[in-house]
């Protein structure tokens, strides 16, 4: 057997999403051997965020928690050569990579070697790309880009995994990127460290589909599992899941030992199934994975092996995640009690639509629930006699921030209507949110470019 | 019997859509599951909260089947008004569901 073939790869993932836990990835890091740790810090309209403290502030833009993380674990990672890869670029890589040099020179580590990735960032290539016949369509409701176009707060590419891979190439111990897909973070590893080619797609499927599995974080690993919650063990401690990969494509999805939580074929199926549409095909620009060619197999105490990955050649789109302000919106919420709780809240419900009514508001949107009745599931509500307390929520969607205001300014009154409330759930006035809504669509691969860029100690 | 009693699920949003994972408890069941709980079923279950298409997708091989909800989660994403804005308790809701044995 050749010495490739025994190789084992420990990706690991720290992160899920930007407010996950801070102690996750410390705890990846210290709690046993691993080479990489994976970090996920970008929800769909995370990056209009960034850029508007971007435009605040030409040395923003970036997750900054992630450089708080690192200014704890640098070292650490540097001297055991667990290399970092991290989407916590946002819409300024560059500014993100100074601030890590930074903390390496106040702390006096030498050897980081940060690879940045830029090229997602497609603001200055929208016309571009309407000029050459890209329609940037919503690829979900169909809707023409031209609603939207003057609104457009950020547009950014999902990168695959290549360009990292191109970074770790080049001698990279922390990759930042941008935007780019979560499920990339993973493969882009696996493909530098086994040289898994382009165009190997059952290898390809099989590291994205890793990549897919440890994205979420511990919901891989007995957090949020709805298959077995009650007797899933210290979930105060859970611990999260990390590859172990082998050139063959095989691997196995673990956690450190003396965690909290589990690994078993029920957590990483369910995983497996989240978020996803046709199993048959998950897309991603590096290849198109089946997600029905896998087997799992238990081969230990929270070790499943994945194995028997099949994929095909990826599309030539790519997908764009793009966010515009699309109104505003607020919640009012009080709390009625026992007796009659249900029946004083629609009392104060009807007493609030009256009153809109009669003030002439438009709203795009208005929906009244009552949490803790009925408010997740609706009318598949099991039914329920005279709960002790029910919570009136009152929600609206409307082009300006004045309608909500006004609106909000008929919340308090209620508390004159039916008799048992307890005063407002989130105290004070309700203030009105901006919507920042997210538009998808897709542009020819050919139209982007990654960029990989070195940057040390001079 | 209720779904809830042979199989778990695992719910997501993808824009107004919202996806249902269900996975049998014991792989002996995933053959009930595939015969019993079919698009159709699940639109109807769903009824006034999806308003969309219900597309079905089988995955045998994990014992499990996968359930694309359109237009379900009142416009999606940050827009929403739901408190379940994402959907993700929607898989529990399918647990619900009633069938025959």
């Amino acid at each position: 057997m050749r010495r490739d073939e025994l190789k084992t790869v420990r990706v690991a993932n720290g992160q899920a999403f930007w407010g996950d836990s801070p102690s996750a990835p410390v705890a990846q890091v210290r709690g046993g051997d691993i080479e990489y740790l994976t970090l996920d810090y970008l929800a769909e309209i995370t990056m209009s965020v960034l850029r508007k403290q971007y435009e605040r502030d030409a040395t923003a833009g970036y997750a900054k928690d992630f450089v708080g993380l690192m200014s704890e674990i640098m070292r650490e990672c540097i001297e055991r050569n667990i290399k970092v890869v991290a989407n916590a670029g946002g819409i300024n890589p560059e500014a993100c990579a100074r601030a890590l040099l930074e903390v390496a020179e106040e702390q006096g580590i030498r050897g980081l070697r940060v690879g940045v990735i830029t090229g997602d960032d497609i603001m200055g290539q929208l016309d571009d790309l309407l000029g050459g016949g890209v329609s940037l369509q919503n690829m979900e409701t169909g809707e023409q880009f031209d609603t939207v176009r003057d609104r457009i707060a950020s547009a950014n590419a999902y990168l695959g995994a290549e360009p990292i891979a191109r970074a770790l190439a080049e001698g990279a111990n922390v990759v930042i990127t941008g935007r780019c897909t979560d499920p990339g973070l993973v493969l882009g590893p696996l493909m530098h460290e086994f040289g898994w080619q382009w165009d190997d797609w059952d290898l390809l499927s099989a590291g994205t589909i890793a990549g897919h599995i440890i994205e979420c974080g511990a919901q891989a690993s007995g957090g949020n599992f709805q298959g077995g919650w009650e007797k899933m063990p210290d979930l105060a401690h859970v611990g999260y899941p990390i590859i172990e990969a082998r050139a063959n494509g095989t691997f196995i999805v673990t956690k450190h030992s003396g965690t909290g939580g589990a690994v078993t074929t029920a957590t990483v199926t369910e995983q497996l199934l989240y978020e996803i549409g046709d199993p048959t095909a998950y897309l991603s620009p590096d290849v198109t994975a089946d997600f029905t060619s896998i087997r799992l197999r238990e081969v230990g105490e929270d070790r499943v092996e994945v194995s028997g990955a099949q994929g095909s050649s990826p599309t030539d789109s790519l997908k764009v995640s793009m966010a515009y302000p699309d109104g505003f919106r607020g919640s009012g919420m009080i709390t009625w009690a026992w007796p009659d709780a249900i029946a004083k809240a629609e009392l104060a419900d009807s007493i609030l639509r009256t009153r809109l009514d009669e003030l002439g508001l438009s709203f795009r949107q208005i929906r009244t629930d009552l949490v803790g009745y009925n408010s997740v599931h609706g009318r598949l509500t099991p039914p329920a006699s005279d709960p002790s307390e029910v919570v009136l929520r009152v929600s609206v969607w409307a082009d300006d921030d004045r309608t909500v205001r006004r609106f909000a300014a008929e919340i308090a009154p209620l508390v004159m209507g039916p008799p048992g409330f307890t005063g407002l759930l989130a105290g004070g006035r309700i203030q009105p949110s901006r919507v920042m809504a997210y538009w998808p669509a897709l542009i020819p691969k050919s139209a982007v470019h990654p960029q990989v860029t070195i940057r040390e100690r001079a | 019997m209720r779904l809830i009693d042979i199989a778990h699920a695992k719910s997501g949003d993808k824009g107004d859509s919202v996806n249902i994972g269900l996975i049998a408890r014991d792989r002996s069941h995933y053959a009930l599951l595939e015969r019993e709980v079919t698009a159709d079923r699940v639109a109807e279950h769903f009824a006034g909260i999806c308003l969309g298409e219900v597309r079905r997708y089988e995955l045998p091989n994990l014992g499990a089947l996968n359930f694309v909800l359109e237009s379900a989660l009142g416009g999606g994403g940050t827009a929403s008004l739901r408190v379940d804005a994402q959907g993700k308790a929607m898989g529990e809701a399918l647990l619900l569901m009633e069938i025959d044995a």
